[in-house]
Formats: C-alpha cells, structure tokens, sequence
C-alpha cells in the first residue's frame, strides 16, 4: 500500500493549526461556563499585564521618596496611600508584581521539569530505582517546606534568588508523586506497548510517549501550586529573605508597614490585599482548570 | 493479626528514623556546607587571621566532612545545639524556654478549627450546594488564599486597635508578667492551676486573637477535606439504610458518618498541626508571642544559624512525628483493618 | 387469616422522574399489597429498586414522586413531611437491603446497629435495646449472640449479615417489609434459608411482603403474586408462572436455563417483539 493519497505539508500543517484552533475553542468554551474561573483569569491576567507594563501603568515612580508625602492615606492622588518614604505603594504594589510574576514562573519552570523527570524515571524504572526515588520523595514531602525554605534562604544569603531556590527544593515532590501515578497507568497501555515493539528505545518512550500525557495534570498542579508559592513568598519576603528593599516585594511591604500599623493601616495592609487577590485568582483558575481537564476528577 | 499489626508499626518506626537522619543531613548540610563563610559569620568579618584560624579548627571545619557530621550527630545525641548569639544561652535552654507558647497557641487553634470546622465540612457536604455549602467553600477558599502573617496584622488593626476587643501583642499585659509560675508553660493551664484568674483572662485576652488568625487558615484545609470525605460517605448504602431504619439527618451524622470519616480526619488533624506550626512561625512575630517562631524569627535577622537550624530541626521533628502519628491513626482505630473470623 | 381489612399498601399511577428527564423511571405503577407477598420482577433498569424506595419516600430530592394514590394502612403517605415519614420508616416500614458489607455500618459494632432501631422507636433504655436486640438476633437463628453482637460487619459471613440486616428492620415488627434483591449478593447456598426466614417473620407480624427481584424463578416459587415491570412499567401480574401471556414475561422464562432440558443456546428476549407490545412512553 503506498501512500499515494499522503497531505502535502502544507495541508498537514493546516489541519494541526486547525485542530490546536479548535482544542483551544473548546477549552475556551468550558471555561466560559465558570464564572468564578473567569474571574481568576482575568485577575491573573491583570498581574500579568501589570507586571509587563509596570513603567506605563504605574502613576509613580516606586523608588522616588517624597518625605514630604510620607504616610498619607490612600486618596484620590494616591490610590493605596503613601509609605514612610513618601513613596506611591500602589505603583510599589504595580511593580511588586514583577517580583511575583518572576517568582512563581522560576519556581514552576524549575519545579515542573525536574518533578516530571523524577516521576516518570520512577514510574517507568520501577523496581529499586522506584523504591529509592519514591521513598526520598516521600521523605521531603514530609519535610515542614516553609522552615526547610527559610532555614535555606537564611544560609544561602537573602535575595530573591535564594528565595526561588528555596522554594523549588521543597515543592518538587509534589509534581514527582503526580507524574509518577500517570506514568504507572500510562505505561501499561497498549500504544506505548506498540511503540516497545517496534523498537523504541526507553528515552524515546519516556519523553514523547509517557511525558506528555503527564503534562495535562502537571499544569493543573502547578497552576494550583502557584497559590502556595506566592504565600510562601510572601512569608520569607516578610521575614526579610527575599528580595531586598528598596525592591517593591509586598511581603517585605507587610513587613516595613508592621511598624506603623496601628496608625497608618494602609502601609501593611494594601500589600496583603495585593496577596489574597493573587493567591485567589491562582486557586480559581486551578480550580477550574482541574474540573475542565481531568475527566477523572469529579466535580465536588 | 496483632503481630501483622506491629511489623507494620515497626516498619514505620523505622521510616520515620529514616526520614530523621535524612533531615539531620539536610540541616547540617545547611549549616556547615551551604554558607559560604561560617567561620565568619561566627568572628565577624574584620577578624585577625588568628582568631579566625583558631575559630576554623573549634569548629573543627578543617576536618574531613564526615567527621564534622558525626561530631554534629554525636553533640546532638548530647542535647547539644550550639550557643545562641543573640542571649548567649545554649540553643536548647532558649527553645525549651520558647517552646511551650508555640505549642500553646497551636493547640489551641487546633481545638478552634477543629471544633468549628468539621461541623462545617459536614454540614456542607450534607446540604450540598446550598447556601450553607457555597458559605464553607468561599471560607476555604479565602483561608487557602490568605497570608497568615497579614491576617495577623489585620486582625491586630480591627480588633485590638480599632475595637479593643482583644489584648495586644504578647502574651499577657506586661504588668502581669512572670507573676505565674511557669510550670507547664502553658499560661492558660498554669494560671488556672494557681487560681489567678487575672492572669488567666488577661492570657485568654491575648491569646484568642492569635488563635482565631490561625485557626482560620487550619480551618480552610480542615473544612475542604471534611466535606470531601462526607461526601464520599453519602452515597454509601449504609446511609440509605440509616434513613430506612427511620434515622434523622443529626443522628446519621453523628452517629454514622463521623465514626466513619474519623479515622481520616485524625490525618486531617495531624496534618493542620504541622501546619499551624509553620504558620506560627511567622505569625508569632506580628503578636510578639514569645515562642519558637519569633526566636526564628529573631535569629534570622542577625544571622544566628545555630538558632535557626536548631529551631528547623525542632519543627522538622515535631512534622515527621505528627506524621508516623497520623499513620498510626489508621492502623490502630479502623475497625475494617481487624482480622475477619471465617 | 384475618378478616380482609384494608390493604395495607395502595398504589394508584405511581410516576418518579428524575430532574427534567422526560421519560419517567417507574410510570403510571398500580396495585395494592395486602398481608400476603408480593413479588416484583424486573431486570436492571427496570424501575423495581426505585419503586421500591418511592413507596418510602428514600428516593434523593431531584426525584419527583407523583401519584393518583399511596396510601400505607390507610392514610396517605404523598404529602407527609420527613418527621412523619421518619416515624414510619423503621417502624411500620422496613427496607431490606442487597448486600450487608455495604448496608451495614462498617465502623460500629451490629450489636450497636440492631439496637439502634430499637432506640429509635420504642421508648426504651440503652441495655433494654440491647436487649431486644439480642432477642431479634436469637430469632433470626444467629448463635452465639454477645459475641456476634461486638463483631462488625465484615467480620460475618454474607448470610449472617443479611440476618443481621433482617434483624434489625424487622425489629419494630412492622407492617410492610420491601425487600430489594435481598439474597442477590449471598451464596446460593444460603438463599433459602434467608427467605424462608424473612417468610416466616412476615407471616407472623400478619405484614406484606414487597419483594423485588430480578430472578424470576425464585420471585415465583416464593410469592403470591408476581409483577412483571419492563421500562418503569408494570406490563402483567400473575399468580403463576404458566399463565404468562405478555411476550416480555414469556420471554424471561424462555431465558431460565433448565437443568432436565439443556440446550445449546439459551433464549434471548426479543426487544422489537416486546417494545411493539409496549410502545415507549
């Protein structure tokens, strides 16, 4: 039988850029039924577009102090108020949205990979290679991650990079354990078994037949991590181990701000507002991204 | 099958000793290997190079890394964590002294969350989708979301500074202070003891706002998981059967559902504790609560890493334990894992 | 036998449908139950198990329940609130479930469980239940009761537990017992034996019977009276096996492997045949 009928690539081309067109719709319509999703993703988004932006949409300079200005209450010239330098924190809380854009992709670009390479190896090896690889998982997702990130930071010298690495050292397991579970049900099947027979070798069957039937779950877990990620950001920023002032990190914001809480709420306060909305728009759209992409996961 | 029971028990017991050694690797690998200049943070960067030779070799950092561990182990078999720098003390006297009000204010807001959020779990599961259930999950929502440390500050704002309904930072007024004798620890239970009741509404004064911040962000957790496993029990027959036998719906919550999701709420529980520990850690700073996190908190910022490590190891161990406990939990109390007579 | 009082069970076009769904589960179900046992027959999908738990109101609320009629000793039972049913379930109405692993409360001890029900409904103390508890548990033929009474569930064998699950529903003596395939998750062995029990308790309380089945066989050696459901329809009542007219009926028994006349293949029902005699609603 010779392919006589085969595309042309041109067409072949065409019909992946329509079928990715119409996966996307699809998924695009899922979730437009989820208000609440929705919701998430537009903040999302609007941290995203803050971040990027940050120079055109923030009214202030963050790092200009004008101690003529300093403490004054959110108003129409300052939408969250002045800190003890003067300085606009609404802009502060703008570009602080750099810092968490950064932190929460670093963290997920190094968790994501090195959780998935650890899971599948395990899953795949089986055996004593299993054993191993599960059981130091296992041992460090029993680890108390926030003073493990801290004790870390702490050693390793404050600084947003620190902190990034901290983080990603306790947050792996998670990503392992998931992409290990898929790997086990995944390579039982009947096409990575086909792909065995004809010869494919064990690195080809790990990364373009086991790996991305991981990824769907993976996205969903790391989208539900970020969450968690910010918050722990957040905790070292308070504690003075991640990026350092003047840089407008809002957990350091919450902290600088402690002193004057009782008189100038706003200084440590505006900065959390910035946290829980962050923190929420991520466990929405975790949320909502498990209930559209995991068919097995059953609706609460 | 008792003795099915003990190898199983044993065999954890031997996976939580190795899970101790591993964190005793990590913490003295964060503290020996990881700075770049130990010696230095200990004499000070100005040092003479002899006061920095004789540092380098009592800290016995010229030896070979193995030995520098077993050393580390030997002196912690011997309760020895090092000297803080901040009160000069040995690390162990600071962190039995801290100790007792962490462990207070996290057990109490375990009993909070708790107390307020199984009910609610249940609740919501059993009246799925309706108000009461939308109410329980925007709660767990907004307590998966929130920063501990914030919700502190916010607290302190609204409630001492602006409504004067709590007491303050601390732990009781300070003219009050040391006037109990600590024999516990826990300041609650120790001014009872004495029958100074003063003290002891100045310290639940104090403590109740703390508490609640935590107990809240345990609750989130506490609630999700609690409605989850209600759920799954609903559509168990026994349920029906229940409601067949003429059942109301108290009375098959209580008496049918919590003893079947007990177990895993002891896991749930475990678990939150773990968790309130953490949070304490960078909660206690807010309320000045003297007890393990804000001596972390302390020691971080003047760098004072036997403190800090001291205090890693602590949490680390409390984590682990609270998890062989957890493990436990489903082998000793599920009924289904008792042998079945032919 | 009694003087004939009113039948203890009325049903007149009994319909539940669930959510917005058009076609109704159990469709337009009449028939009257008296002290006497009544077998319903059906295959999976049929609308027996829902009939029976709409009879006593046990159906989730996206389930509407309509009738003409549904009266239970009488009084009707179609706009009685939970408390009232509540009062009645247990009591004067009993459900016997399929399997005892899952009936029962795996976590709380069967002692626990069957004096629960007395508890329930009869003013009595806490060892006065267990007592009567253990009375019930002597009458289902269990032996050696205080020891049974402290084990759980999965520890007993599949018939024990089915007596057990009789011991506990019947308990308050009541008077209609519906039976949902209450020997279909048990050994063969033991099946009769708990039929012939659950027989003799319901002929001594003077109650009727409910019993739905899908074994056909069985339903029509042990009962009065058989109705045949298809589709939430009841579609022929019969006394006998032999006087089945509707092809759906005739169809079932055609299916029942005989040991004395093997054959090499069994008969299948054949659906045109029955859906033509039973247009869809």
């Amino acid at each position: 039988m010779t392919l006589q009928n085969s595309i042309s690539n041109d067409e072949a081309t065409k019909s992946y850029a329509a079928r990715f067109v119409r996966g996307l719709r699809g998924m695009w319509d899922k979730l437009s039924q989820e208000p609440l999703g929705l919701f998430g993703f537009a903040i999302v988004l609007l941290l995203i577009i803050c971040a990027v932006f940050a120079p055109w949409i923030a009214p202030y300079n963050p790092a200009v102090q004008n101690l003529a200005e300093a403490l004054r209450p959110p108003s129409a010239a300052h939408w969250a108020g002045t800190d003890e330098f003067g300085r606009d924190i609404f802009s502060r809380l703008i570009y602080g949205a750099r810092i968490t854009i950064l932190t929460v992709s670093a963290v997920s670009l190094i968790v994501g990979p090195l959780g998935l390479i650890i899971g599948i190896v395990s899953g795949f090896a089986g055996g004593r290679i299993d054993s191993v690889l599960m059981r130091f998982t296992d041992i460090v997702l029993s680890f108390p991650s926030l003073i493990l990130a801290l004790a870390f930071a702490a050693a390793l010298g404050a600084g947003l990079e620190t902190a990034i690495v901290a983080i990603s050292l306790t947050s792996w397991p998670a990503i392992a354990r998931l992409a290990r579970a898929e790997t086990l049900i995944v390579r039982n099947t009947d096409y990575v078994s086909a792909a065995r027979l004809y010869g494919a070798s064990p690195s080809r069957l790990l990364f373009l037949y086991i790996a991305p039937m991981c990824v769907p779950s993976i996205v969903v877990r790391l989208t539900l991590n970020m969450a968690g990620i910010i918050l722990t950001a957040a905790s070292l920023g308070f504690l003075g181990l991640g990026a350092q002032p003047p840089a407008p990190e809002w957990g350091a914001m919450i902290s600088s701000g402690r002193k004057f809480m009782l008189d100038n709420w706003w200084v440590a306060v505006m900065p959390g507002i910035a946290i829980l909305m962050t923190s929420l728009a991520f466990n929405l759209v975790g949320d909502t991204l498990r209930d559209i992409l995991d068919p097995r996961h059953v609706r609460s | 099958m008792k003795e099915f029971t003990l190898l199983e028990i044993i065999r954890r017991l031997g996976q939580l000793l190795i899970s101790l050694f591993v964190l005793l690797i990590v913490t003295f690998t964060i503290g020996r290997v990881l700075p770049t200049d130990p010696v230095g943070a200990i004499v000070g960067e100005l040092a003479d190079p002899a006061a920095y030779t004789a540092m380098r070799q009592k800290l016995g950092l010229d030896l070979p890394i193995y030995e520098q561990f077993f050393i580390y182990l030997n002196s912690l078999l011997h309760g020895d964590l090092g000297v803080a720098v901040l009160t000069g003390n040995a690390v162990t006297k600071d962190l039995a002294q801290a100790f007792p009000a962490t462990l207070e204010l996290a057990t109490l807001a375990v009993i909070i969350s708790t107390v307020l959020g199984v009910p609610l779990g249940m609740i919501a599961a059993f009246f799925r989708d309706t108000w009461i259930d939308k109410v329980a999950r925007v709660i767990s929502l907004v307590g998966h979301s929130i920063p501990v440390f914030w919700f502190g500050v916010v607290g302190l704002v609204i409630f001492y500074a602006g409504l004067s309904w709590v007491g303050g930072p601390g732990r009781v007024d300070t003219y009050l202070e040391g006037l109990v004798e600590p024999r516990t620890g826990l300041l609650l239970i120790d001014s009872l003891l004495v029958g100074d009741t003063e003290t002891f509404w100045n310290a639940a004064s104090h403590i109740i706002l703390p508490a609640c911040i935590l107990a809240y962000s345990a609750m989130a957790y506490i609630t999700r998981m609690t409605r989850s496993f209600t759920l799954e029990q609903l559509n168990q027959d026994y349920v029906i059967a229940a409601r067949a036998k003429g059942a109301s719906s108290l009375q098959i919550l209580t008496g049918h559902l919590l003893p079947n999701i007990a177990v895993q709420l002891v896991t749930v529980l475990a678990i939150s504790y773990g968790t309130l520990l953490e949070g304490a850690v960078v909660t206690e700073i807010v309320f000045s609560w003297p007890g393990i996190g804000q001596y972390m908190t302390n020691a971080l910022m003047i760098g004072d890493m036997n403190a800090i490590l001291a205090g890693t190891l602590i949490i680390g161990f409390i984590f682990m334990i609270l998890n062989f406990i957890s493990d436990l939990a489903y082998l000793l109390l599920d009924p289904r894992t008792r042998e079945v007579t032919p | 036998m009694s003087a004939p009082d009113k039948p203890i069970l009325q049903v007149k076009n009994l319909s539940v449908r669930f959510g917005k769904g058009a076609i109704p589960a159990v469709n337009n179900v009449s028939f009257d139950l008296g002290p006497e046992r009544l077998g319903v027959v059906g295959e999976s999908g049929s609308g027996k198990s829902t009939l029976g738990r709409a009879i006593m109101k046990l159906l989730p609320t996206v389930a509407r329940v309509t009738a003409d009629q549904l009266d239970f000793e009488g009084n009707t039972l179609l706009d009685r609130r939970e408390r009232e049913m509540r009062a009645l379930r247990g009591n004067r109405m009993a459900l016997i479930m399929q399997d005892p692993r899952y009936s029962l409360n795996p976590v709380i001890p069967i002692g626990k469980q069957v004096a629960e029900a007395a508890l329930l409904h009869r003013r009595v103390s806490r060892s006065e239940a267990r007592e009567l508890a253990a009375k019930m548990l002597e009458q289902v033929r269990i032996t050696d009761i205080e020891r049974t009474m402290r084990l759980y569930p999965h520890q007993v064998s599949g018939g024990m537990g089915q007596r057990v699950m009789i011991a506990m529903m019947l308990l308050a003596k009541p008077r209609l017992v519906i039976a949902d395939e209450p020997t279909s998750a048990l050994d063969v062995s033991v099946r009769g034996d708990v039929l012939n029990l659950l027989d003799e308790m319901v002929r001594e309380n003077n109650s009727g019977l409910l019993l739905i089945s899908h074994d056909i066989r069985m339903v029509a050696a042990f009962c009065q009276r058989i109705m045949v459901m298809y589709k939430g329809k009841v579609v022929e009542t019969l006394e006998r096996l032999e006087d089945a007219e509707h092809p759906y009926t005739r169809g079932l028994i055609a299916a029942l492997p005989d040991p004395a006349h093997p054959v090499r293949r069994l008969q299948t029902l054949d659906r045109a045949l029955i859906d033509a005699a039973e247009p869809r609603p």
